[in-house]
């Protein structure tokens, strides 16, 4: 099959200013960090950040953030992340907040070439707002409109030249959904494996999903047990 | 004993062996600890993991197992692992027995706030609607009266909503109280708390029959 390796350079560098990019993980498991720190350093402008959270102060999509980087983040939630609440509360960036599940599906429904999902979630509150809503059935539902983004990074902890990956434990998260629903799939991956190597029943995204493959030589400490508080951010491993 | 405390041991028992649960992020967290040992529950964290099992201190935890909190948890014999579109189809699926969520206000037609404090506090949602909405029991636990001691628990809710109508029982430090077809009744004292005192605490009418009204 198509050997899909690209350097890390070369993998970012086909986003552009102005991109919608979704970033997987779930607080730090599955977060793309070395991926996000090449954005970092190549430094396009204007992003649309599409991820269940904004990571935490001072890492992964924060950075960007900070960076000034950022038009625009679609969330679940910013709780862990203070400096991402500031800004947005200083009008530096806007935040579209969508319940977790909602978002999830509104991924997965691009993915599957859906162009929208009907539901009650949310119906009579702030998320409605500015949403349609129909009934259906003798349900009020609202029309809840698929995601789809030019980009997706993901981290995977297997992944074969081809594409194929697996995901470890919690890791997982968003990461299969986003796989499927931008126009460009980014992987890194912590072991590089032969064709084959990854069981077709163990296989949790499929090549076919993913464009570029980047095989992470080493992890940074970013990847790590994060110890809050007043105690020393442990190095990964 | 301190309040949330008070609380957490109170809500520790609604969780019945056999039983699907999520602990909302705060408050419930914290009755993890207080399960019966052994306790066969499927502990459900809307990050992709059934089964979850004790917390672990941050050197012999696993980098990539976290728990919605983002606390490093273990897993148990007979968990999963899943993407979150499957996590939260078990969600809206009805697949949750039970969720105990903490909140800010309550009404007394049950509705839940618990996520956003306009121009204060405004995190986001998370999963906290659909966990509301979908789960087949919903306990709300929190403080009886805020820290300038007002009310918590109110004839109309004065923040934006979670859900409306899904709050099944709130479990508060002064009492527990269940709400049916739009009427709050209590059910519970705390021990050193009377029922004048409760009522004196809740903004919205309490229905009380005092001979079935226990302490814990």
């Amino acid at each position: 099959m198509l050997d899909k390796r690209t350097s890390i350079e070369e993998a970012i560098a086909q986003i552009t200013d102005g991109a919608s990019i979704m970033v997987g993980g779930f607080g730090v498991p599955g977060t793309p960090f070395l991926l996000l720190e090449e954005l970092v350093r190549q430094g396009q402008k204007r992003l649309t950040i599409i991820k269940n959270d904004a990571n935490e102060s001072g890492m992964g999509v924060d950075l960007l953030v900070a960076n000034g980087q950022v038009a625009r983040l679609v969330v679940s939630h910013l709780g862990l992340n203070p400096h991402a609440i500031e800004r947005m509360n200083a009008g530096d960036i806007t935040v579209e907040f969508c319940a977790q599940g909602i978002l999830a599906e509104r991924i997965r429904a691009a993915g599957a070439g859906l162009p929208a999902v009907l539901t009650d979630i949310g119906i009579d509150t702030l998320l409605a707002d500015g949403k349609p809503v129909i009934e259906f059935e003798g349900q009020r539902c609202l029309v809840e409109k698929a995601l789809s983004a030019d980009f997706a990074l993901i981290h995977a902890e297997r992944a074969d030249p081809f594409g194929n990956h697996t995901y470890a434990a919690s890791a997982r998260n968003f990461s299969p959904l986003m796989a499927m629903a931008a126009q460009t799939v980014i992987v890194e991956a912590e072991q590089l494996v032969a064709e084959g190597e990854i069981a077709p029943d163990a296989v949790h995204t499929p090549g076919p999903f993913v464009d570029a493959v980047v095989h992470l030589e080493a992890l940074t400490d970013a990847y790590g047990v994060v110890r809050r508080g007043n105690e020393v951010v442990n190095r990964a491993g | 004993m301190q309040a949330r405390e008070r609380i957490v041991r109170r809500a520790a028992r609604e969780v019945r062996a056999g039983m699907t649960v999520n602990l909302g992020i705060g408050l419930p967290t914290g009755i993890a600890a207080y399960l019966e040992a052994g306790m066969n529950v499927c502990l459900h964290s809307e990050n992709g993991v059934a089964g979850v099992g004790p917390a672990v201190a941050t050197e012999r935890a696993d980098r990539n197992l976290i728990d919605a909190g983002g606390a490093y948890v273990s897993t148990l014999p007979g968990a999963s692992f899943f993407d979150s579109a499957v996590s939260f189809a078990l969600v809206r699926g009805g697949r949750l027995d039970l969720a105990l969520l903490g909140a800010m206000q309550v009404s007394a037609s049950g509705d839940l706030a618990n996520w956003i404090i306009p121009g204060k506090f405004t995190p986001g949602v998370g999963g906290g609607m659909e966990l509301a909405q979908k789960s087949r029991r919903v306990v709300a636990l929190m403080t009886h009266c805020d820290k300038g001691g007002r009310p918590k628990i109110l004839q109309e809710c004065t923040l934006p909503l979670t859900a409306p109508r899904c709050v099944d029982r709130v479990i508060t430090d002064m009492a527990v109280i269940d709400i049916r077809g739009g009427t709050m009744l209590l059910r519970e004292i705390a021990e050193g708390v009377s029922v004048q005192e409760v009522v004196d605490a809740t903004d919205a009418p309490l229905t009380i029959d005092a001979d079935a009204i226990s302490t814990f």
